[in-house]
């Protein structure tokens, strides 16, 4: 039951990613990179981690990816023209990505010991996760908010610089 | 009990609760426009039936009658999709919510909630997170300004007002322990009124911060831009028309009822009467099984008063106080609720 589900979502997956590679209106990409997130929620959800799956849906495919919706909006994207540019590249990309493709393969089908698509160690609670996560794993934890604290920091400094900028010539005129 | 029978008891729940929601739905509009005409001094509608009591009928079948119009320069894969979006999402979060108490006939599963999850709060949550959607693309396809507009602001407004939401809720996580509703509402039981989360659990603040953000949450008055006549024209529905206007329409008040749902599972006590054990339970195991739905269903339907109220009351907020009341002042005020229920538990 749970093989089934794995390969029906991983499917899902792998279908949403590749349409988001061959749209041509961004919008459809955006959508498509939604369908990915959420069925990684649910590949999450089937390796038992209840928290994190629902941590995605809200987080990824609820806000980040709004974002990402905001910016085809606002910009008013539309359709891209489809340009076969270089035919060198793609002489050399398609052949290289399959060679790449192949290597990984060969190291992950020779692994030994890998887990099968069974909810195998039970559900991960929620109070085991944060007993770990602010325990054991508290540097980490603490170093990733300063890291996001940076972002919005920086983020914050670009945008309000322009404006700044932009309001100090005004008033100069 | 065998799949077969766990598929067929869901598909009954599912049935029974998308038919009473749909029903409530209809119904609460009606309450709507009866109480706010009772607040402007006039009777709501009052022909149809004796107290206006068949007009949701009425308007359902002049819904389905209308004329369907799609304007010319729409996109249109989009423009189909998003009420279906935000209808679903709108009727999908009520499954994680328990009605009554942990029942069970011969073996079923649950008879009072569609599916218990662990995480049944981050569930409503994570589902009210992608209703957004359904506003967004419906005001990008509509290929209007005002569509876009009403839908940059509202969805603007939803995904600031789902962090202040999101805090609220901590501070009653904490004080259950769990994430999952039917713990939470059983752990509030113990002594009636006063150990539910608003008396006795201290968390008159978080319910403060979790109504007004619901009301923003909700797209209701007093945040109602996104959708005000005067300002957008309709905003984000205004190229809908007939059926996918009644479905944002039902959308909007399906939304209502599942957040008036969860304040009372969360803060109120959920099906536990406020009397607890003083009164004694009835003899018939029948009505000791319904008296938890009608404690629940009176709950609700004071919170949608209260919606309503607030509604014929308050004028609107401009976008930008909005904003600011939003990100400035709840958002802190929750994470202030977190570290002083935190305190309060700890020294306890």
């Amino acid at each position: 039951m749970h093989l089934i589900m794995f390969f029906v979502f991983a499917g899902f997956c792998l279908a949403g990613a590749i349409n988001l590679l061959l749209q041509s209106h961004p919008i459809n990409s955006a959508l498509s990179l939604i369908v990915v997130m959420t069925s990684l929620a649910v590949l999450y959800l089937l390796l038992g981690a209840e928290f994190l799956a629902a941590a995605q849906v809200i987080v990824y495919a609820g806000a980040i990816m709004v974002l990402f919706t905001f910016v085809v909006m606002l910009l008013n994207a539309d359709r891209e023209e489809r340009t076969m540019r270089s035919r060198a590249a793609s002489m050399v990309g398609f052949p290289a990505v399959v060679v790449i493709l192949a290597v990984i393969a060969t190291v992950i089908l020779q692994t030994r010991g890998l887990g099968v698509a069974r909810l195998s160690e039970g559900i991960t609670s929620t109070t085991e996760l944060s007993a770990v996560l602010f325990t054991k794993l508290l540097l980490p934890f603490e170093v990733t908010s300063v890291l996001i604290l940076i972002a919005i920091l920086g983020a914050v400094a670009l945008a309000g610089h322009d404006g700044d900028k932009s309001e100090g010539r005004k008033g100069e005129q | 009990m065998t799949i077969l029978q766990f598929i067929l008891w869901s598909v009954l729940k599912v049935a029974v609760v998308t038919v009473v929601m749909l029903l409530a739905v209809a119904y609460t509009v009606l309450l709507e426009r009866k109480l706010v005409g009772r607040i402007q001094n006039r009777w709501g509608p009052s022909r149809v039936g004796p107290f206006g009591l068949l007009q949701p009928l009425v308007d359902g079948a002049k819904s389905f009658l209308k004329e369907d119009i799609i304007p010319a320069g729409v996109y249109r894969p989009l423009y189909l999709i998003a009420p279906i979006i935000a209808l679903g999402c709108a009727l999908i979060s009520i499954a994680v919510v328990p009605f009554g108490e942990p029942v069970s006939i011969a073996g079923s599963p649950h008879l009072f909630q569609i599916s218990d999850v662990n995480v049944g709060l981050l569930v409503i949550l994570g589902v009210t997170s992608i209703g957004v959607y359904g506003i967004a693309l419906a005001g990008w396809s509509s290929n209007s300004k005002y569509s876009l507009l009403g839908a940059l602001r509202s969805s603007a407004q939803l995904v600031s007002y789902e962090l202040a939401l999101g805090l609220s809720l901590v501070g009653v996580v904490m004080r259950s322990g769990s994430l999952n509703l039917r713990v939470i509402v059983e752990q509030q039981a113990t002594q009636g009124m006063l150990t539910w989360n608003i008396f006795g659990g201290m968390q008159f603040v978080a319910f403060f911060i979790y109504l007004i953000a619901a009301y923003a949450e909700t797209n209701r008055s007093p945040f109602d831009l996104p959708e005000a006549e005067s300002e957008l024209t309709g905003g984000y529905h205004t190229e809908y028309s007939s059926m996918k206007f009644a479905m944002f329409f039902m959308a909007e008040y399906a939304n209502m009822i599942t957040v008036s749902c969860v304040a009372t599972l969360l803060f109120f006590g959920g099906w536990t009467s406020p009397f607890g054990d003083l009164i004694p339970p009835p003899q018939s195991l029948f009505v000791h099984a319904l008296f938890p739905i009608f404690w629940f269903v009176l709950k609700v339907f004071c919170f949608l008063f209260l919606y309503v109220w607030v509604r014929g009351t308050l004028p609107r907020f401009r976008y930008d106080q909005l904003m600011n009341f939003g990100w400035r002042w709840l958002l802190p005020l929750a994470m202030l609720n977190i570290v002083a229920t935190s305190f309060w538990l700890a020294f306890r």
